[in-house]
């Protein structure tokens, strides 16, 4: 079959309209945070927005679990902006995540800088931010605190966790360690283990940043300046991996940024001033020491990588839905068939498609008919069509790693 | 429509009606196929479509099943009935599949369509404990008039003109069971449909020559041999 990319599309109707941001306390001195890697948190602040009505029963949450850079602003407008949130093309009325079924809530990552406690955030032992001395925190501790974002909320059950990227890992550990939360898990452009060349992209990521002067070994949030230089060129190289060489070519080809050529070291090439203008807009929002703490935490993400991973879920099903696309060169298709080798391998109910899109890892935003439709196809299965009921009984292939990792 | 009780078909007793809605738009051969699926199975589908024989299958009898299919277009539509589908190449990407991990493992009128059937065969035997594999019959006496007649078969199992044909492989009963006992399969039951898809007491008695396509149930007989290396993990 001949193989067609899926085009972009305009979002279905006007979307879900002005909307605020909202903070939740979920971590107090009497109910701290005890985190994976040994730290602990006595103030965790939550910052978190939600679409559409929660049903009399409960029943019709949706998590939304946000991707690295990403924020609570899911969907809908804030008050004098003229852009939307940064996942409003899927999330609205009539839309793949239909805000007239579904409640919607999407809150930013511990450790993150929109609102969420993180490296910004005053510490309250001290009176002063935490900065390079915030502990480090781990997938398990996200999905710790959205869990806590629910209970908030009075959600003991969501109907479907979403993400995509590093929000894909959420939704799977999430599924893994506490299935009985979740009816549904949609995983997109995820990994279950980062490649080694992840991890040389986040390294010479981080390094960029630690390295800039005004980087201060972490201090620079009591000093003048910020480790701009450093946050840029990382975000400028990251950008380079979440689009595909077809995107680039498509969108820039060699053009020249001022109608003809000035040779030189400055900025000549559109593809430069776009990567510049990347590496500025990021600045306005996002801080040197939560790119770092965050990035790290996918590179030690190994959900599958111990005996029994899968048990939990095996006992408690969830219905899984893996979607990648082909172009993306980030997390390749290979990552999401990984996944899929080892839900599907522990007997659980797993749909999975490879989306022909031009647009590489940052396909996962875009509108494309396909992808969205199989989203929306997935979470409005009729409760009666549910596999879960019977696949408590599925043969079941963990209690060891998972053997058949296919090499090529 | 009802299930010809006639031949032998193991964990067939459809004494209840479907009351189901998807189950009445079943193929004969999806129909028939799924009378020989054991109550309760786990049923790997290669080919599946829009995932309905699965459907039917788990809503009738309480299986679990996983469809594996290339077009999207069509696994959405499964996805909507909550059929879990995986979107793979039949061809390359069975090995995805872990050794012994379905009891039946279902392949619809595919398997003269892929260009290398003797490894989707091996993979089938490799995966499931029994294999349903349904083929059309080159050896039918209309495509044999055809072909005497100086032209390529084109019948009701056959309809595709020999330059837009997506059939690379083409087998007569003869042949197919021939190979099936080569590859070292049991064939525990095979169901011979005349050209309009049901059993006839002709297609049962000389196949070869009566039907139009048949439908074989076949043990594996699989046994894992020990790895020679551990394999390196990508990624």
């Amino acid at each position: 079959m001949p193989r067609q990319p899926a085009p972009r599309t305009e979002p279905i109707g006007p979307g879900v309209g002005l909307v605020a941001t909202q903070v939740a306390t979920v971590a107090t001195p009497d109910h701290p945070l005890d985190l994976v890697a040994g730290g602990r948190l006595d103030h965790v602040d939550v910052a978190y927005e939600t679409y559409g009505t929660l049903s009399p029963q409960r029943d019709n949450a949706v998590y939304i679990c946000h991707a690295l850079t990403g924020d609570a602003h899911g969907a809908g407008r804030h008050e004098g902006d003229a852009k939307p949130g940064w996942w409003d093309n899927i999330i609205g009325p009539g839309r793949a995540i239909d805000t007239d079924r579904w409640f919607v809530v999407c809150s930013n990552l511990l450790g993150g800088c929109s609102g969420t406690t993180g490296p910004t955030s005053i510490n309250p032992d001290t009176g002063r931010e935490w900065g390079i001395n915030f502990p480090q925190v781990d997938m398990h501790d996200f999905v710790e605190v959205h869990l806590r974002l629910a209970a908030h909320l009075g959600i003991e059950r969501f109907h479907a966790v979403v993400g995509g990227s590093m929000g894909g890992m959420q939704a799977l550990d999430w599924s893994l360690t506490h299935p009985d939360t979740l009816d549904n898990a949609v995983i997109i452009a995820a990994s279950s283990r980062l490649t080694a060349q992840n991890i040389a992209f986040s390294a010479v990521g981080r390094e960029a940043i630690i390295r800039d002067p005004d980087f201060e070994d972490g201090g620079y949030l009591h000093a003048e300046a910020r480790p701009d230089t450093g946050l840029s060129i990382a975000r400028m190289l990251a950008h380079i991996t979440y689009l595909s060489e077809d995107a680039f070519a498509e969108k820039f080809g060699r053009s020249h940024q001022f109608g003809q050529s000035r040779r030189g070291f400055g900025v000549d090439f559109a593809v430069e001033s776009y990567l510049d203008h990347q590496g500025e807009a990021f600045l306005t929002r996002f801080d040197p020491l939560s790119y770092i703490y965050l990035t790290r935490v996918m590179d030690y993400f190994d959900p599958f990588g111990h005996a029994g991973a899968t048990n939990l879920v095996v006992q408690d099903p969830v219905n899984f839905l893996v979607v990648c696309f082909d172009t993306d060169w980030r997390f390749s298709p290979a990552h999401s068939r990984r996944i899929v080798r080892h839900l599907e391998g522990a007997g659980l109910p797993v749909t999975f498609a490879t989306i022909a899109s031009s647009w590489g890892h940052d396909s996962f935003l875009m509108k494309l008919d396909p992808y969205h439709e199989l989203v929306r196809a997935f979470l409005e299965v009729p409760d009666r069509r549910r596999t879960s009921r019977a696949a408590s009984r599925a043969p079941h292939f963990d209690g060891h790693i998972c053997d058949r990792e296919v090499s090529r | 429509m009802t299930i010809p009780t006639s031949h032998p078909s193991p964990g067939s007793s459809r004494a209840g009606s479907t009351g189901d809605a998807g189950s009445g738009r079943l193929r004969p051969d999806q129909r028939i196929i799924s009378s020989l699926v054991p109550t309760g199975s786990r049923v790997l589908d290669l080919g599946c479509g829009d995932g309905l024989l699965l459907r039917h299958l788990m809503d009738e009898r309480d299986c679990l099943g996983t469809g594996v299919d290339a077009a999207t277009d069509e696994l959405i539509t499964a996805a909507a009935m909550g059929v879990p589908v995986v979107q793979l190449d039949l061809d390359a990407d069975l090995g995805e599949f872990h050794d012994d991990s379905y009891d039946v493992v279902v392949l619809s009128r595919t398997l003269q369509a892929v260009p290398r059937p003797g490894e989707v065969l091996r993979q089938m035997a490799r995966i499931g404990t029994t294999l349903i594999v349904s083929m059309p019959n080159f050896g039918y006496w209309r495509n044999r008039l055809r072909l005497i007649s100086g032209h390529m078969p084109v019948s009701r199992d056959l309809p595709f003109q020999w330059h837009n044909t997506p059939n690379v492989r083409y087998s007569t009963v003869a042949d197919l069971e021939a190979w099936f006992a080569a590859e070292g399969l049991d064939v525990l039951t095979r169901i011979s449909l005349a050209e309009h898809g049901r059993p006839t007491r002709g297609a049962r008695l000389a196949p070869n020559l009566l039907a139009g396509s048949t439908i074989h149930v076949l043990r594996s007989n699989w046994t894992p041999t020990p790895p020679a290396s551990p394999v390196p993990e990508t990624p």
